[in-house]
């Protein structure tokens, strides 16, 4: 097979974003910047019974974003929020679709449930509210295969833009939007395409979920008080808050770019993940592993510690992610972790589970576009074994050049990435 | 990787080989039990057995017999998972064990896992659904949030054996093996010593095995012999299965340097394309993808002794995939064959299980033939295997996987020779 080295350079052209608290990429940027907080009551169901409520739902509008009743029917909201985006990264980026080759534009979705909210209301449908283990064919939807299998999720990102390149949907938990991403860095530099359409999305604010995290008391219970309940790196903090969102990118080859006098946001480094081969869900003291993941997405954009002017943290606000997370910055960043500012902003917009990773690519890339770090929101009383910069509360305005995003997910994954300004 | 190549290839090639695998697949657990059935046309449909499907309107499926976890697995690990993380683990065990490779240590970061994954945890996580609903939230096991997941394999392989190198899960319906195999390679490639990858997919609980039957692909044929006919002019449909397999991927250097025990052969070749969309007057991407796997592996079509088909069992689709394939290699020009018609369609499992079966297609110099098929129409223009077994010399097969909605992914392995 043909030699990948680091190979060419790869940049983004093109975001969209759909977020808690508004719409699009200017919105989800005032709001990080600001400091307010989409995080709120669940209003989609009725919550009462579960231990957790909070989470940040955005406000989404199928007709409004332009989607067909047929597409609307198809379509997991997840895979709605994911098309919606497409369209904007494209009309961002400038590129004309219909003049490239098809087969050099592909497509690297992430998702970590990906279909579940369909999956639940077929199956309420199917199975008789719950009450039937023998689920009614009768009742099969002509859909429920791409529920079963979210293969259907790249494929209508693909069928967006006219992609016949490569596409796949990476799916590994929480990292999953790094991963995606990543993957699709990789895929230009080796020359398998030149245009990837890369990103992630998550709807998963369903009461399956809500109960999955609610039984390993994962998720916050601050039902009092759900504007201020994602409180990472507070001393307290009480898990996370659910919530829903995409975001997706148009990444292209950096000479190209240059060439056609396209926007560029940054240039992206490959991600690198590793396994902590410890827990499905529990994650190290140490933080090793994931420190592995930031010395190799370090020696693979060519940046050492000292050149990252803001961190990403994944930041979830559990108890056991805040300290694994802080311990792994300090071994892989040394005496710069005390130094450079860290922030979290699941504290205003929530987990989205795999699509938080994308999302919080954009927040970096913006970062770096306007010389901006987002704040963690609610970091009123800082733990003290979590003792480095949180930024807390207040957006702070500083040059921005390299930044560092990292997601740490079920399963074990350990993943960073480096984005940089382009000269 | 440092040091010199280990057979003359272009500046930077790593070549990637295949020293483990193991297999769970409808008609056999283990590798060899697996290959004889093969070759001896004994298949793994069968009626459902594992629910009353007696109301349903479809009735068969590649079922997995024979497999009793707590032989395989630890106890404790048996509350947390879903019969497709069993078999993936057992599968992982397998293939390690074949490639003589001990588990890792705390500070191993060079050994790693890439999985595909179609249908996550799906018979635990619909008792999770029906707990639920039909008792309440705090009746929901605490095991649900990962056994669920697509990533769940992956995960659950890296911690059994610590392997601390990189992870990833890649969904692609049934060409998703593939994919993994091919990130398996690059991840080689990028210096990484050792992968474990493939796929491994289950979803044969009432609503899973329901669900398989939307979108009309799957024969509602109930003659076990009858209902999945790759190719043939009865065909009318697939039948779903169970298993896939599992490869350790190595870099031919690494695997030299440690004395691996064997080497099944090379991956040569991968790529994976993607169909047009609906309503477009392109030509599908399946006979684009196989000329990039081929190209990469440096050959031309006339240098592939077989070919492994997809087959959907659908005529629309095998009459695309059979011009696809008469169109690379010329009329009836290579042997195609199909084996996946005596197991099912495995989605993530199917293509790592066709790669294991390709290995041992070049390792005993035999083609297996596709079970049941027997009127192959004139106009598909291949020469697919059918009746008993070819003996061929085979030393590189190409082989395909296509998902629903358009996914198209090719991988050539060729036989090793040092």
């Amino acid at each position: 097979m043909e030699s990948s080295a680091r190979g060419r350079r790869v940049v983004m052209t093109g975001m969209g974003v759909r977020t808690p608290g508004g719409a699009g990429t200017k919105e989800f940027w005032d709001l990080l910047t600001s400091g307010r907080t989409a995080t709120r009551r669940i209003s989609f169901f009725d919550a009462s019974p579960f231990r957790s409520q909070v989470a940040a739902e955005a406000a989404f509008d199928p007709v409004a974003e332009g989607l067909t009743p047929r597409q609307i029917r198809r379509m997991d909201r997840a895979t709605q929020f994911a098309v919606a985006c497409t369209r904007d990264a494209v009309a961002d980026s400038g590129l004309d679709f219909d003049a490239l080759d098809p087969y050099r534009v592909g497509v690297s979705l992430g998702s970590a449930v990906a279909s579940a909210t369909s999956l639940e209301k077929e199956y309420l449908v199917m199975s008789d509210a719950g009450r039937n283990w023998l689920v009614d064919p009768a009742y099969l939807s002509p859909h429920m295969f791409d529920y079963l299998s979210p293969g259907a999720m790249p494929a209508e990102v693909a069928w967006t833009v006219g992609a016949q390149g490569p596409v796949t949907m990476v799916s590994d938990g929480c990292t999953s939007g790094i991963d995606a991403v990543g993957h699709a860095v990789r895929l230009i530099r080796e020359g398998s395409a030149d245009i990837m359409i890369a990103g992630a999305t998550d709807t998963p604010i369903s009461p399956i979920v809500v109960a999955c995290f609610d039984a390993i008391k994962a998720s916050t219970p601050r039902n009092d008080d759900p504007e201020h309940a994602s409180r990472p790196f507070d001393r307290t903090r009480d898990g996370f808050v659910l919530a829903e969102g995409a975001a997706v990118f148009v990444l292209e080859e950096y000479e190209a770019a240059r060439a056609r006098g396209a926007h560029i946001y940054a240039e992206l480094g490959a991600s690198a993940t590793r396994c902590n081969a410890h827990h499905m869900t529990g994650l190290t003291r140490h933080g090793r592993e994931m420190a592995e993941a930031i010395r190799n997405a370090f020696d693979d954009a060519r940046a050492d510690a000292t050149d990252i002017d803001y961190v990403n943290a994944h930041g979830s606000g559990t108890q056991q992610n805040d300290r694994h997370e802080t311990a792994a910055f300090k071994l892989a960043l040394g005496s710069h972790a005390y130094r450079v500012p860290v922030s979290s902003i699941k504290s205003m917009v929530g987990h989205s589970l795999g699509a938080i990773g994308a999302i919080e690519i954009a927040a970096c890339a913006l970062a770096i576009e306007y010389d901006v770090v987002p704040p963690t929101a609610n970091l009123h009383e800082p733990d003290p074994a979590c003792d480095l910069d949180y930024v807390p509360l207040t957006a702070r305005e500083l040059p921005v050049r390299t930044v560092l995003t990292v997601g740490s997910g079920f399963g074990g994954f350990q993943s960073a990435m480096v984005l940089r300004a382009v000269a | 990787m440092s040091g010199p190549a280990v057979r003359p290839a272009p500046a930077g090639h790593v070549p990637t080989v295949v020293t483990g695998v193991g297999v769970a697949a409808p008609n056999g657990l283990g590798t060899e039990e697996y290959w004889r059935n093969v070759l001896e046309g004994r298949s793994g449909i069968t009626e459902m057995t594992r629910f009353d499907a007696s109301g349903y309107p479809f009735k068969l499926a590649g079922q997995i017999t024979g497999f009793v976890a707590e032989d395989h697995l630890p106890a404790r690990l048996l509350p947390q998972t879903d019969v497709s993380t069993r078999l993936a683990l057992a599968t992982a065990d397998w293939a390690l064990a074949d490639a003589a490779v001990e588990p890792g240590d705390g500070e191993n970061y060079d050994m790693g896992v890439i999985t595909s994954n179609a249908t996550g945890g799906f018979e635990f996580t619909h008792r999770e659904f029906h707990k639920l609903w039909d008792q309440g939230p705090s009746y929901v096991s605490v095991y649900e949030s990962f056994a669920w997941f697509y990533a769940v394999n992956t995960g659950q392989i890296s911690i059994r054996n610590g392997l601390r190198g990189p992870g990833a899960a890649l969904v692609g319906e049934q060409a998703g093996g593939l994919d993994a195999l091919g990130h398996a390679c690059r991840t080689v490639r990028e210096g990484t010593g050792l992968v474990i990858s493939g796929g491994v997919d289950s979803a044969l609980d009432p609503w899973g095995y329901l669900s398989q039957f939307a979108g009309g692909l799957v024969s509602a044929e109930s003659d076990p012999r009858r209902a999945y006919l790759p190719f043939d002019a009865a065909a009318g449909g697939y039948v779903p299965g169970e298993g896939g397999a599992v490869l350790v991927v190595e870099s031919a250097e690494a695997a030299e340097r440690r004395g691996a025990p064997r080497i099944y052969g090379e991956i040569a070749g991968y790529a994976a394309a993607f169909d047009p969309p609906p309503g477009s007057d392109r030509p599908p991407a399946l006979r684009h993808t196989a000329e990039q796997a081929i190209a990469r592996a440096g050959l031309r079509p006339g240098d592939i002794d077989v070919v492994f088909a997809d087959a959907a069992g659908v005529p629309r689709l095998d009459l695309a995939e059979a011009q696809a394939i008469s169109g690379l290699f010329g009329p009836g020009a290579v042997p195609v064959t199909a084996p996946k018609a005596l197991t099912g369609r495995l989605y993530a499992g199917g293509g790592p299980l066709d790669v294991v079966t390709a290995l041992l297609s070049i390792r005993d110099g035999v083609i297996p033939p596709t079970a049941h098929t027997s009127d192959v129409p004139g106009s598909y223009g291949i020469d697919l295997v059918v009746g008993e077994p070819r003996a061929l010399p085979v030393s590189t097969a190409l082989v395909v996987a296509r998902g629903r909605h358009g996914f198209n992914a090719a991988v050539v392995v060729r036989a090793w020779t040092n």
